[in-house]
């Protein structure tokens, strides 16, 4: 039991922290706790989570995707072209899902082959990606898009819409996926010890590469997602949407350095985030501060993460 | 015992040769290990221990040279082929997850599944626990990370991975540095049991007494040279010692004559 409170500690506090807020929030509005509120936190959080989840395979790998947004806009503009080419919706998805794939195992293959730190890497990628997409679109949205491809950004079974389900459906497999298969146990290794991995005989460089490829078809997903919302495709799309996802995967409690992950900490993290960003517009704070905010939750959720190892050592000392 | 001359060597290396940049870690590099005997390398820091270690176990490629695996010729390994030869190493850098438990590390790279595609955790973890207490390694609680384990709990964790991995070429690079006696002990004479199963062992420990202890047959080498070889039992510490400290006072004669 006390074990498992302190594996899980920062998840617990995550969820507690949730509940206040959450209390908070119900006390400021009576809005806040009415179930159109909350589809409205889940909808407008459904694509960051799913972001979320394949930057939390990537961290836990041991780097950081800096082009996860640039790979969005991209794959928007990539499947705003093919539909305007007539081409049918499933046709012109499954391309922007395979052009994501494609991004990632590019990413993927120069870290691994080349050396170069992940940082400068993935960020010059994210220049090139989004250069592309600014060319392509003439810096110009490419917009109006037929019916069935609006669907899948707003459409809904129930009461849920497709976004929440296709991310429900992500964070139920991707749980056996990190924990209960090869291929996570050995992208967890990536970044828990590179060098145990390439002396037990396994290819890194497929790991490597497919864990990004990986990433890059869940910026594919929410690439459709949110161009279908918008029903335009803009080469600014996704600005910043990576450091959303590194601040959720990091405040979730995977390890900035990887080796360690979680998944149920992830999708806390996104809620979190989203309902603060959601109770700052409740209370007409300008959404300025929601930017500020989100740097400053990154700051302290690395601070926590570098004094868990600071305080790791010493007790080993 | 069989004598050298009539019979196959399990692992030779035949003028091997490798280089880093400018630096010469193997110059000409012959070396044979039996098979059912306790091999011992022995030479000084920096002499190319570690670095002849790599290349049986194909994580370093020779420059040139011919490596032999029970008789096989090999220009070069990779790390696949040589686990499929029957090699298993451990090395000095242990080559564990840390974040990854006990089981996680000795199944790394042959995990058993269940259904096909998930990993059998609990199967693992049982399998674990008798191995580790067949080979009288006490780690209390063996579901913590490897990085909450002492030095000596994880070397033995890696030895224990190694033994196993079931090859029939086992190579130890120090494999007790961080150990206490009673612990170096037991791992000593665990080596010992695994010889009398019929596996060559190859050892590359600094510790003298260790070698003399436990080794069948020494192999000297020196600044990435092949010096000398014999059967343990024709030689003495005192002896090995004044062979390294020797060839130490030639190689300063050499540098100082330059």
């Amino acid at each position: 039991m006390k074990r498992w409170l302190s594996k899980y500690s920062q998840q617990i506090f995550l969820f507690a922290a949730m509940m206040v807020i959450c209390i908070v929030l119900t006390r400021k509005s009576e809005y806040f706790l009415t179930w159109r509120n909350i589809r409205n936190i889940l909808e407008a959080n459904s694509y960051r989570l799913i972001l979320a989840i394949g930057m939390t395979f990537v961290i836990a790998s041991g780097v950081m995707d800096l082009s996860a947004g640039a790979i969005v806009s991209m794959c928007g503009v990539i499947m705003a072209v093919v539909l305007h080419m007539e081409i049918p919706v499933p046709a012109a998805v499954l391309i922007g899902i395979l052009s994501g794939m494609m991004f990632g195992i590019v990413n993927g293959l120069l870290i691994h082959y080349t050396g170069i730190n992940f940082f400068i890497l993935t960020l010059a990628v994210s220049g090139m990606l989004r250069g592309v997409s600014l060319i392509i679109t003439d810096g110009k949205p490419i917009t109006k898009f037929g019916q069935d491809f609006i669907y899948l950004g707003i459409g809904r079974i129930g009461e849920l819409q497709l976004s929440v389900l296709a991310a429900l459906f992500l964070v139920l497999i991707s749980v056996p996926l990190m924990f209960h298969m090869k291929w996570g146990s050995y992208v967890l290794s990536l970044g828990g010890n590179r060098e145990a991995l390439v002396k037990s005989g396994i290819r890194t460089g497929f790991y490597r590469a497919s864990v990004h490829a990986f990433l890059g078809v869940m910026a594919a997903v929410t690439a459709v997602i949110i161009t279908a919302r918008l029903n335009s495709a803009e080469p600014n799309a996704g600005m910043n949407m990576e450091l959303d996802a590194i601040t959720a995967v990091v405040m979730g409690g995977t390890s900035i350095k990887g080796g360690k992950a979680s998944i149920a900490g992830t999708v806390l993290a996104v809620l979190i985030l989203g309902v603060i960003r959601n109770g700052l517009t409740l209370m007409s704070v300008s959404s300025d501060y929601q930017q500020w905010i989100t740097g400053f939750l990154l700051l302290v959720s690395v601070l926590i993460s570098e004094i868990k190892v600071h305080k790791f050592r010493t007790l080993m000392k | 015992m069989l004598s050298a001359k009539t019979k196959e060597p399990i692992v030779e290396m035949k003028n091997v040769k490798k280089a880093f940049g400018y630096i010469q870690a193997l110059e000409d590099m012959n070396f044979s290990a039996y098979a059912g005997e306790v091999t011992a390398i022995v030479g000084d820091n920096g002499s190319g221990k570690s670095t002849l270690i790599k290349i049986l176990t194909g994580c370093l490629k020779p420059d040139e040279g011919e490596v032999w695996i029970k008789g096989r010729y090999f220009s070069s390994l990779t790390v696949k082929q040589s686990i499929k030869e029957g090699i298993t190493a451990v090395y000095q850098d242990l080559a564990l997850d840390n974040c990854k438990d006990c089981a996680g590390n000795i199944f790394l790279g042959r995990e058993l599944v269940k259904h096909g595609i998930f990993l059998d955790h609990e199967r693992m973890r049982r399998s674990t626990e008798e191995l580790l207490l067949r080979l009288h390694i006490s780690i209390p609680d063996i579901t913590q990370p490897v990085e909450r384990m002492s030095g000596g709990q994880r070397q033995a964790l890696a030895i224990a991975r190694a033994v196993y991995a079931g090859g029939d070429i086992l190579i130890f690079d120090e494999p007790t540095s961080a150990m206490g006696v009673k612990e170096t002990s037991r791992i000593l004479k665990l080596f010992l049991e695994l010889k009398a199963e019929g596996k060559s062992i190859i050892l590359n420990s600094h510790n003298l007494f260790q070698v003399f202890d436990i080794s069948d047959r020494i192999c000297v080498i020196h600044n990435g040279r092949f010096v000398d070889s014999f059967l343990t039992k024709d030689s003495s510490p005192q002896k090995l010692h004044e062979l390294i400290v020797e060839k130490e006072e030639e190689l300063s004669d050499e540098t100082m004559a330059k």
